[in-house]
């Protein structure tokens, strides 16, 4: 237990001229999630891939429980699991065939098999659906029947690729909750995704990634200090106040003040106040100062820097293909 | 965030964390899967697709019936004078015809399966690592089987009737059956290495056809000119409809049927491994 869950340095995978994962030196820790949080396109995905030993790397090194992804592909693939962006069991087949399988395949005898995914399929709440196949479950339960498959043999190290994109927000609370309940018995996560958010509920470190760099590395906390702590949105009633309004925010708040498109709203970043707490004061001495000046306010809210916020702070500029 | 159509059940599902951490815990693992099971496990993955995707049967079964009827009542009249006679001369070539073209199916099927994110799983799976293809063909011989078993009983229902008997018979089927198991990795090799499950199908008929019909599928390959004869002879469809034929007509030919194995073995030997590297590289894109 001694090596990291991951540990990559100098990590290169090249697709003709795209270096899709261009020097990531990663160390994930054991018993934790950890977040990998980026745009599409910025190589996520290829670094899983060359973790989970489906893709060999052009340079550098990766180690997963101490054991290289390349030379020692066999001994990495009997602790890891990985659950892809698509759906990572047989569409054509049952719930029940699809457990059975992999069951199978892992080694478990017919017996041993069945058990397995009865237990794995009331769990997961899918035992109404055991017999149905798998191109007919909604998106939630098929995400829960990746991951069923995905903790078939325990895995120490368990990739989760996007596991929330385009689910339902119940779905994704579901899921959520199921990570909480994988690492709490002692599974490593890695973690990809696109919703800053999703990485802060989750994930114990965060490294954010673009270009196949690593551009930023550490708790939710340090990253959003270090980026601003939040964004306060208002809607006002009446769009005659507004240039009154955007002048008392700036005064208030000490930043500027963005007036958008919509004739009645307003947003701005809540200071740089290096904590939540101060975030919110700024908002409420806001606020305070709206009421007080007579401007009617429709809405209010603070919100979390968005992903195009974090990509703005970090890298002064635009991502390109935020979702 | 977008909502899915759902038709989840009416009670709402909550994970437990008692009923999950009961599935999580740690027990002793299995030892791993031997490749053979493993390669069965893959094997009974194909069938359970054949019995949820059922359809996928008609080429196996209605295509063989077509090119049987089809050809004993075109050629039989002209080519031996009658259909009958003819029929005892066609039908072990156009079972071999037949089967031999369906091996094709196995890369295109390869193809579309590969695109798909179960393969990931499977690849990340600790398991000898030809199984889930060794598998994937284990089910496509079973669809072998199924289609010379159906030309066989149009054949004797039409009036075919083989001097090797029922032995004869087995023999014959059971060696296309081999010599098409290892052919049908030269497929699995296409079907991993075109892009897509189109160029796999205009690859296999591109070679399929002058196999199989510049042979002794159809005529008697001394009437043709010399150069064609040349081509006939070293084709190996020649050699297992020889082979095939000889055995349902109850003349064992040593020579053809070794042939035929060692052809079998070549194709397999260096078919396998090439379809392995692709495998094994697929993703690289």
């Amino acid at each position: 237990m001694s090596a990291p869950a991951i540990e990559t340095s100098g990590l290169v995978k090249t697709f003709g001229d795209n270096r899709a994962v261009d020097g990531v030196d990663l160390t994930v820790p054991h018993g934790t999630v950890y977040g990998l949080l980026g745009p599409n396109g910025a190589g996520k995905t290829t670094l899983v891939r060359v973790l989970a030993t489906l893709l060999r790397p052009d340079g550098g090194q990766a180690r997963v429980f101490g054991r290289d992804v390349v030379r020692e592909a066999d001994a990495v693939r009997s602790r890891v699991s990985l659950t892809g962006q698509y759906a990572s069991v047989d569409e054509d087949l049952t719930g029940t065939e699809n457990l059975v399988l992999l069951a199978r395949l892992l080694g478990h005898g017919k017996r041993a098999a069945r058990d397995r995914a009865a237990q794995l399929l009331e769990a997961f709440g899918l035992t109404d659906a055991a017999g149905r196949q798998v191109k007919k479950y909604s998106g939630g339960m098929r995400r829960r029947i990746d991951i069923a498959a995905s903790i078939l043999n325990t895995p120490d190290l368990l990739f989760l690729d996007e596991p929330t994109t385009g689910l339902d927000p119940r779905s994704r609370n579901q899921v959520w909750d199921i990570i909480r309940v994988v690492v709490a018995h002692g599974t490593t996560v890695l973690l990809t995704t696109q919703y800053l958010d999703e990485a802060d509920r989750l994930a114990g470190r965060i490294a954010v990634i673009d270009h196949g760099k690593v551009i930023a590395e550490g708790t939710p906390g340090s990253l959003k200090a270090s980026i601003g702590s939040g964004t306060v949105h208002v809607r006002l009633r009446d769009a005659a106040q507004r240039p009154e309004a955007e002048r008392l925010l700036t005064t208030v708040l000490g930043t500027s003040v963005q007036a958008g498109t919509d004739p009645v709203a307003l947003t701005a970043r809540a200071g740089s106040a290096d904590s939540e707490r101060g975030a919110a004061e700024h908002a409420s001495r806001a606020l305070a100062a709206l009421a007080d000046a007579g401007i009617l306010v429709d809405d209010f809210s603070l919100g979390q820097p968005s992903l195009d916020e974090v990509f703005l702070a970090l890298t002064d500029r635009k991502p390109e293909a935020v979702a | 965030m977008s909502t899915t159509t759902t038709n989840e059940p009416a009670t709402v599902y909550t994970p437990s964390a008692d009923a999950l951490g009961a599935v999580l815990a740690r027990e002793a693992r299995p030892p791993r899967a031997g490749a053979w099971s493993a390669s069965l496990t893959f094997g009974w993955r194909a069938i359970l697709k054949i019995k949820h995707v059922p359809e996928q049967l008609f080429d196996v079964t209605a295509f063989p019936i077509i090119m049987t009827l089809m050809f004993t009542y075109l050629f039989g009249g002209a080519l031996a004078g009658s259909t009958r006679e003819y029929l005892q001369f066609l039908l072990p070539g156009i079972m071999v015809t037949s089967v031999v073209m369906i091996t094709m199916y196995t890369g295109v099927g390869l193809n579309t399966d590969i695109e798909k994110g179960v393969f990931d799983r499977f690849r990340t799976l600790p398991v000898w690592r030809p199984a889930a293809l060794v598998g994937m063909i284990f089910g496509d011989v079973l669809r072998y089987v199924l289609a010379a078993t159906t030309i066989m009983v149009v054949g004797l229902v039409l009036g075919f009737r083989p001097g090797g008997g029922v032995i004869g018979v087995l023999a014959g089927i059971g060696l296309l059956v081999v010599f098409s198991f290892a052919f049908s990795w030269i497929w699995t090799m296409f079907g991993l290495f075109l892009r897509s499950e189109k160029s796999v199908m205009g690859v296999s008929m591109l070679v399929l056809f002058p196999l199989t019909f510049l042979s002794n599928v159809f005529v008697d390959p001394g009437t043709m000119p010399g150069w064609l004869q040349g081509f006939v002879e070293v084709n190996p469809i020649t050699h297992v409809v020889a082979a095939v034929r000889a055995l349902m007509a109850g003349d064992w030919d040593t020579g053809e049927t070794m042939w035929v194995l060692a052809a079998s073995a070549v194709l397999l030997l260096v078919f396998g491994p090439l379809t392995m590297r692709l495998y094994n590289r697929k993703g690289a894109r």
